[in-house]
């Protein structure tokens, strides 16, 4: 919403500095985007159009001929064709300065020179029309100084943005009650009065069968309508406020909305069978030519305009029809002002496509009380602006509808005070409240003032709403600052400080924290070689390309590694965590959602991941199993394994499969490890403070066992029945070499394992350590196919 | 001749021996010569018993100062190689310490996941929690609960993306009643919503996380992005709380030269509402071109909880009341470092990552 000071003068003494002003509507609520305040511009002066004739080299521009004072004309090189000989247009000679910086010099363009510039009214910064040049009225004087002309010198114009819950404020009027109350001078909005003869009865009648749709209709007949031209400040104050002149009704029916906030519509009278409107919602299946001449359907629920013979005429708040329309032969007018439902007009027009100036203010609610008044000022300007005036039709027609209660709200004092953190006084909360149109009385309580709201704020409607205007009013920046405090100390919880440390094992280990798009193509998945029976998709997807929620994380990394590779990042090593989706239900009805954890590891084999999950192990006192098993979704087929805690699977680790990365064109092995995030974190949360085993003091031994396995079985198998096998004197135990070789027989490898042995309460002795050795060889040779090397 | 000259001469055989040396290795070689009863001067004792007793003591003393004077003869020829052992082994030693062949091998986090870090810290230190929820909500959680019904206008300030969950998926009839759609959530407020369902207040808690919006990527859009909201419901919590709470949020988070105001604004779920600017971080509240001149720079919404937000999660408004507010996190972490476009944080490319 655009305001000009000169405008909201007419409504309350409002002076000051422009920029103060502007942060005093910031203030309120109407944050300021820009603050103009209208130059002299010097060097744009009003020209004639002498002549008009085609560029002999270019089709896209034409020579124009001005005339300013009796000079002789000048040649001007010109983009648009929107004007005839004899117009008068603003016209920048060379030197001036446009408002965007542009210094206007003699060129040449193809050939012809350019003395000057023809200019829209956008390029002066007086609205924003581009799609041509400016067609002034005809009165002006030739060579005048335009912006003096125009008497816009020295006039402020302020782009607001209001609120969706500021109906009030998307008017001239409505800025100038919220600003005059700041600044504390008085407001007012002037009773217009127009001379009327005859009665308006018999010419037109209104019916509302719907008056929820409509809680008030008021209308009123003119005669003697003409349509011309508005006058040279009505066309300067629609243009500057972002709307394009038409013509005198249009005009000033466009004024009255902006001055009051009031959307209203004009009929021609003799195309209305004896003047009868009616006012119905649409049923399925009808139709109505608009004005723009676009045939629209129409659906249950859309508020409509009818005809004595039932038929559509217009779209209630949205657009009139063209039936109805007034042309250059309308003498009788019926105009309307009416109220419409918020939520029907918001309805309609989105799904038309048709949002307007209009349907803005219907959307957010109209004043209904003001109808009467917005209805003379549209009679009072007509009047004024049609040539010889017009024939103003007996009283006004008012019809209402389902009209809204009024709402008065009992407010405690001490609520108010409470809300805000300030103390206010019962009189300062009245003080505050009356000159933005709420009435205040007093109650039996001394705490209570009851708080009845005006009709022009229907958002507000309770004892918290009435507090934010309070805020408002005196200024949120004025209230203070307090700071509450908790009782309890802040803190993350254990698994937040987990997933911490998870990360940290991970950037640790050298990985680098990628970020993929969650949202995969359908093809994603078979391209990564994973089996999903149901993946979650999006309704609405913005691309096919982003239509599904990964049910992995390894689409993504590929994706990430695959851009690397392709930009020379060889060798990225990357991790995420985040959830994954799967469509089964969880039992609140959402879809299932789990935190994974996952690193994608290029250039390495799967050893990479099984060190980093000895990494994890470590730092999270966890004990991971491995379980190799062929063919794991996605990932090499004779190269992977689950992974388990006890007897809860978490996740899985190896390699990706060959044929994937060859499908994500990247050309070394990548070692992958996936992992119940949840499960991981849960299992290391149960380990946590479990209580410590004492050094002992008496030396240890070492005992290193070479066997030769069977390549069917585990090394992470021998391990375990020697970790049995040792009992409660094993300090340590791990494989420290693992070799194959045309010396051992087919099929078996050897696997060196190093053992330290040591008690807590005496040094072992040669004998005793060679016990435990024994009985993990004879265990190990018992329980596998395994033969000790000697 | 006498016994003090066979002293003698023996004493000077001795050093001379260890004179010869040259290294630990032959002085070790010639210790049997030096020290003990076979060595020359171990020899002369025998001598003792072939002098009158009343000269033995002599005798003795000579002998004794003579092995004394080889002992220390013996232990600074020692000294001495080792001494020029250990220069020759510390020479041979000599490293070029520039020579280093590793390559830094530590990962990094995601300039994202820094920046939620660094300002659950803060919110942290200001006694919150942090409070997690599902990415997948309902349209109570996301939206009904929160004081927009179906078909209320300001949904429209949110472009949701919906799931589609086969027979699950009811497509909202706009008139409110029973959405059943799940939804890709389009704020952090649901876990606000389940925090005060499943919680008695006084509640002080931050939600940081993952957010979505039909949006197109752009330099300053991302259909996918992250958001950290916070709510305080305690008793008497009031608008100046809000306020106080915001200013030491941001002195702590970007210093005390940045400070925070607030400008009333609207938002369904909280009245009064605001949005919540700080002193652009770029001028320092000059005036520059990233805040247009104003000096201050727009960085979420917050406001008092609604009395219906309260009601929906069953807090008695009467008795308690609430702030709450929330801000983009991606947009931080570009303001931070200059980022152009947030676009570049999501492309994965390690030489990106490494920067942060």
């Amino acid at each position: 919403m655009k305001v000009l000071l000169s405008w909201l003068r007419e409504f309350a003494p409002i002076e000051g500095d422009p920029y103060e002003l502007a942060d005093h509507m910031s203030d309120l609520g109407m944050a300021v985007e820009e603050t103009r305040i209208l130059n002299p511009l010097e060097g744009v002066v009003v020209a004639r159009v002498a002549d008009l004739r085609p560029h002999p080299k270019a089709d896209r521009i034409q020579l124009v001929d001005v005339e300013i004072e009796n000079g002789d004309p000048m040649q001007v090189c010109c983009g648009a064709f929107n004007m005839s000989v004899g117009d008068l247009i603003p016209f920048a000679t060379i030197g001036t300065v446009m408002p965007d910086g542009m210094e206007i010099s003699q060129r040449e363009m193809r050939g012809e020179m350019s003395n000057g510039m023809c200019c829209s009214a956008a390029e002066l910064g007086l609205g924003s029309d581009h799609d041509g040049i400016m067609i002034l009225p005809e009165h002006l004087e030739t060579g005048a100084p335009l912006m003096q002309e125009l008497g816009l010198v020295g006039d402020i114009l302020w782009d607001l943005e209001i609120n969706p819950n500021r109906p009030d404020a998307m008017s001239v009027a409505g800025v100038a009650r919220d600003l005059a109350a700041r600044l504390d001078v008085p407001f007012e909005i002037p009773e217009w009065t127009v001379p009327s003869s005859g009665a308006a009865e018999d010419l037109a009648s209104i019916q509302i069968d719907d008056g929820v749709l409509c809680p008030r209709f008021t209308g009123r007949v003119l005669r003697g309508v003409t349509v011309g031209k508005s006058p040279l400040w009505m066309q300067m104050r629609l243009t500057l406020l972002g709307m394009r002149p038409i013509n005198s009704v249009v005009d000033v029916s466009n004024y009255v909305m902006l001055e009051l906030g009031t959307p209203n519509h004009t009929y021609d009278l003799s195309l209305l069978p004896n003047g009868h409107i009616g006012v119905r919602r649409a049923s399925d299946g009808e139709s109505i030519t608009t004005l723009d001449d676009q045939e629209r359907m129409l659906q249950p629920n859309d508020g409509l305009i009818v005809n004595e013979a039932d038929e559509p005429i217009g779209i209630a708040g949205v657009m009139g029809g063209a039936s109805t329309e007034i042309s250059d032969t309308t003498d009788s007018v019926l105009v309307e002002l009416a109220c419409w439902e918020p939520r029907s007009i918001a309805r309609t027009s989105q799904r038309l496509g048709l949002r307007s100036e209009a349907s803005a203010r219907f959307e957010r609610g109209t004043d209904w009380q003001i109808n009467v008044t917005a209805v003379q000022r549209f009679c009072h300007l007509l009047n004024e602006v049609t040539p010889g005036g017009i024939e103003i039709v007996g009283e006004v027609l008012d019809v209402a509808g389902t009209t809204p209660d009024s709402i008065s709200v009992p407010v405690r004092t001490s609520r108010i005070s409470m809300l805000l953190g300030r103390d206010f006084s019962s009189e300062e909360i009245r003080n505050l409240l009356t000159p933005i149109g709420f009435d205040v009385e007093n109650t039996d309580s001394q705490d209570v003032q009851l708080v009845t709201i005006p009709s022009f704020r229907p958002d507000t409607e309770t004892e918290t709403d009435i507090a934010e205007e309070v805020a408002r009013h005196y200024g949120y920046g004025k209230l203070g600052a307090t700071v509450p405090r908790s009782p309890d100390a802040g803190h993350l919880s254990p698994q937040q400080k987990l997933r911490r440390v998870i990360r940290q094992v991970m950037t640790g280990a050298g990985l680098i924290e990628a970020m993929p798009n969650p949202f995969l193509a359908p093809d994603d998945i078979t391209k990564a070689a994973l089996i999903v029976e149901e993946p979650v998709r999006l309704l609405n997807p913005l691309a096919v390309e982003e239509s599904v929620l990964r049910p992995s994380l390894l689409p993504g990394l590929l994706t990430a590694v695959a851009y690397n590779y392709s930009h020379r990042n060889m060798g990225a090593k990357l991790f995420e965590t985040g959830p994954v989706f799967e469509a089964s239900e969880d039992s609140s009805g959402l879809p299932l959602e789990t935190e994974h954890l996952a690193a994608l590891i290029s250039n390495a084999d799967a050893f990479a991941a099984t060190s980093l999950l000895k990494d994890l192990a470590s730092t999270l006192k966890l004990e991971f199993q491995l379980t190799n098993v062929d063919g794991l979704a996605g990932l090499h087929p004779t190269r992977g394994a689950k992974i388990n805690i006890g007897d809860t699977e978490v996740g899985s680790l190896g390699e990706v499969d060959p044929a994937v990365l060859r499908s994500y064109e990247i050309e070394d092995r990548c070692a992958w490890l996936n992992l119940r995030l949840d499960l991981v974190i849960e299992a290391a949360i149960s380990v946590e403070g479990v209580s410590y085993q004492p050094v002992s003091t008496f030396p240890s031994s070492d005992v290193d066992l070479a066997f030769a396995v069977g390549e069917q079985v585990q090394a992470s198998e021998i391990e375990m029945t020697l970790r049995k096998a040792a009992g409660e004197e094993l300090q340590s135990l791990h494989l420290f070499d693992v070799f194959r070789s045309g010396q051992l027989d087919e099929g078996v490898r050897s696997l060196a394992f190093s053992m330290r042995l040591q008690a807590k309460d005496k040094t072992l002795t040669d004998e005793e350590v060679g016990v435990v050795r024994q009985r993990c060889i004879e265990a190990v040779e018992s329980a596998h196919p395994a033969s000790l090397r000697a | 001749m006498s016994v003090y000259d066979q002293i003698a001469e023996a004493k000077a055989a001795s050093v001379g021996e260890i004179e010869k040396t040259g290294d630990l290795e032959s002085l070790k070689a010639i210790e049997p010569m030096l020290f003990g009863k076979k060595s020359t001067l171990g020899g002369l004792k025998r001598l003792m018993g072939e002098v009158d007793a009343q000269e033995r003591a002599d005798v003795g003393q000579a002998l004794n100062e003579a092995q004394l004077f080889v002992r220390e003869a013996h232990e600074a020829a020692k000294k001495k190689f080792e001494l020029s052992d250990r220069r020759a082994q510390l020479e041979t030693e000599r490293l070029d310490l520039t020579e280093s062949l590793h390559v830094a091998n530590r990962g990094h986090l995601h300039l994202v996941t820094q920046t939620m870090e660094r300002l659950e810290d803060v919110f942290v230190g200001m006694g919150f929690t942090v409070s997690e929820g599902p990415q997948a909500e309902t349209d109570w959680y996301n939206f009904e609960a929160l004081n927009l019904p179906a078909a209320h206008p300001a949904r429209s300030m949110f472009d949701t993306l919906y799931l589609d969950l086969g027979d699950r998926t009811e497509i909202g009839d706009g008139e409110g009643g029973e959405a059943t759609n799940i939804l890709l959530r389009t704020h952090t407020s649901p876990v606000q919503v389940r925090v005060m369902e499943s919680t008695a207040p006084p509640i002080y808690t931050v939600c940081p996380g993952r957010v979505f919006r039909r949006d197109t990527a752009d330099a300053s859009h991302m259909p996918v992005f992250h958001k950290i909201e916070g709510l305080v419901v305690d008793r008497g919590i009031s608008l100046a709380d809000l306020a106080g709470t915001l200013n030491e949020f941001t002195a702590a988070y970007f210093g005390g030269a940045i400070s925070s105001r607030l400008r009333p604004s609207y938002f369904p779920f909280t009245e009064p509402s605001a949005e919540f600017d700080i002193t652009c971080v770029i001028c320092e509240g000059d005036g520059c071109q990233t805040c247009q001149r104003t000096g201050w720079i727009e960085l979420g919404g917050c406001g008092m909880v609604h009395p219906n937000v309260l009601a929906n999660c069953g807090v008695d408004s009467e008795e308690w009341t609430g702030f709450a507010f929330g801000f983009g996190i991606d947009r931080l972490a570009l303001m931070r470092y200059g980022i152009k476009d947030l676009r570049d944080m999501y492309t994965n490319d390690v030489r990106f990552l490494e920067q942060f």
